[in-house]
């Protein structure tokens, strides 16, 4: 039997401690090149947004630099993430326990996992992420397309340009805000980093984060 | 009022005696200037479309006096030429035929567009790059080419449609009321060149008193909803028209009835900016809060343990 939520590649080796692959070399590598878009495109997207933020345009060797990589490292962006979404979409798919899990956020925040339904390979706050992730992209990058005024001003209306840098500001703010929970997250748990570096996580963490899935990688393999 | 009251002096060129410097800014864009010591005395451009022969003078001197050389266009069957304003033209005269449904006669409606240099510029509300956009205590609104970056901001700001971004260099451009040639006491090249005194330029005061000249005589010509357009959402204009049918601006190529900084501008460069910033440092903060309360959620042995009987691996 193969679970919807374990992913090509998740496996189990047995040992001490038990080492489980949770991400393969291609999945890591396309998350730190979508990472490192991200992270470019909200520096440089912030020097825009803000006066008190506009110092961040030296980075990229002055405004008009910035101005004009910005668009570039959103399309890079997308594709990337597409990329991602291809791999993850399935295993995040929201099933009826990670409604309680999210009832539960006050256990989740106090470390009382036990307290918890026992999830699978993505947690609800996970999927949260994902699919804010998904969905902020895709406004970000039409939005986007929309205020490229380089390649693209002739297409729409002032008064629709108008609309789309509102919603391209508003929707850069979430995906910041997300940005930071999905940060804060790896960080706070610890022994969770390893997935997306070396591609590996210890069985004791499986065991208490995503039991299912790790039970269903042993079922599996049984 | 005699005809030639505003022809424009020769200027002194013996040491003049400028100033638009940075100490005359009032505002400054994506900064703040400091109150300026001395306050300028408001100026303005007055343009009475009523006696516009559309010859195109004005965008001729406009060109001469910018170094301004506009591409060869099309004809796309209007008088208009360019088609519309770009980089290089700052000012264009937009022809209108007009069937004045009261009289059934044909008017011939040509205005010259351009910068209405807005008491309260929506350009400039808009730019994030500090200091691309500058407005002085007289009333310019000028662009500083040197600190733009080319992102279109102002194009969103502008109730008028007025700025063009150049796809050579890649900056905003539009009418700078000669502010080169007011710094030193003369007035726009294309008031300058007008044959018929059509373009005006003054203090503001001045130019309304004109203006009001010109409305008692349109009025007394049967035109009896001549008036002034000095459109007060925008804090008032240092261009302002004298038009016959100023019941109608929407006549006049679509000048617009009651422009003001769109709702859309005011929310991105007002709530949005302060709630953003807002929102990313409170849920940073939390984060480095949550971490100082709860401290690191960390596997323990145990959990170790179980994963090694789950797997039947490594039983101690």
């Amino acid at each position: 039997m193969t679970a919807y939520d374990v992913e090509p590649g998740d496996s189990v080796h047995p040992g001490d401690p038990v080492k489980v692959d949770r991400y393969t070399g291609t999945a890591r590598i396309n998350h730190w090149i979508t990472a490192t878009c991200l992270v470019l495109l909200a520096l440089s997207g912030l020097a825009l947004f803000h006066p008190w933020l506009f110092f961040l345009s030296n980075l990229f060797g002055g405004g008009q630099n910035t101005r004009a990589f910005h668009p570039w490292i959103g399309v890079v962006l997308f594709f990337s993430f597409f990329g991602l979404f291809l791999r993850f979409w399935r295993a995040n798919l929201w099933k009826r326990e990670d409604f309680t899990w999210l009832v539960q956020l006050p256990d989740v925040l106090a470390d009382r996992e036990e307290k918890l339904p026992e999830v699978g390979k993505y947690n609800a706050g996970q999927k949260a992420v994902f699919w804010l992730m998904s969905i902020l992209i895709l406004v970000l990058i039409s939005s986007g397309f929309v205020i490229w005024d380089q390649y693209f001003s002739g297409f729409t209306t002032i008064e629709q340009k108008r609309l789309a840098v509102l919603a391209h500001a508003a929707a850069a703010v979430i995906i910041i805000c997300v940005w930071i929970v999905h940060v804060y997250a790896a960080i706070w748990v610890r022994g969770t980093i390893g997935a997306m570096t070396r591609g590996q996580v210890t069985g004791g963490w499986a065991w208490r984060h995503h039991r299912k899935w790790l039970k269903e990688l042993i079922g599996g393999k049984a | 009022m005699a005809l030639f009251e505003f022809e424009l002096p020769n200027p002194n060129t013996v040491n003049p005696v400028t100033n638009l410097g940075e100490a005359d800014q009032v505002r400054r864009s994506a900064s703040s200037v400091p109150p300026p010591a001395r306050q300028l005395t408001p100026v303005a451009k007055l343009i009475d479309v009523s006696k516009c022969i559309g010859c195109k003078a004005c965008q001729s001197a406009c060109l001469e006096w910018n170094d301004k050389r506009a591409d060869i266009g099309t004809f796309f069957g209007s008088y208009d030429n360019p088609a519309d304003l770009t980089p290089e033209m700052f000012t264009l005269m937009r022809f209108t035929e007009w069937v004045n449904p009261e009289t059934q006669d044909l008017e011939w409606l040509i205005r010259k567009d351009g910068c209405m240099h807005c008491e309260d510029p929506g350009c400039l509300k808009a730019c994030p790059a500090p200091g691309a956009i500058v407005q002085y205590s007289n009333g310019i609104v000028d662009f500083v080419h040197e600190n733009c970056i080319g992102c279109g901001y102002c194009v969103k700001g502008c109730p008028f449609n007025i700025p063009r971004i150049s796809p050579v260099d890649h900056r905003a451009y539009k009418c700078t009321l000669c502010s080169d040639r007011v710094a030193v006491g003369q007035g726009p090249a294309c008031a300058k060149a007008c044959p018929t005194h059509a373009i005006t330029f003054g203090t503001k005061d001045e130019m309304k008193a004109h203006a009001e000249t010109r409305i008692k005589d349109l009025k007394s010509r049967g035109y009896n909803n001549a008036g002034l357009y000095d459109p007060p959402g925008v804090g008032g204009t240092h261009v302002m028209y004298v038009l016959h049918h100023a019941d109608k601006p929407k006549i006049y190529a679509n000048l617009p009835k009651d422009p003001h900084i769109s709702l859309l501008v005011d929310i991105w460069k007002g709530a949005a900016k302060y709630v953003g910033m807002a929102a990313m440092g409170a849920f940073a903060a939390i984060g480095v809060l949550h971490y100082l309360v709860e401290g690191p959620s960390t596997v323990s042995p145990e959990d170790e343990e179980s994963a090694k009987r789950l797997t039947g691996s490594g039983r101690s």
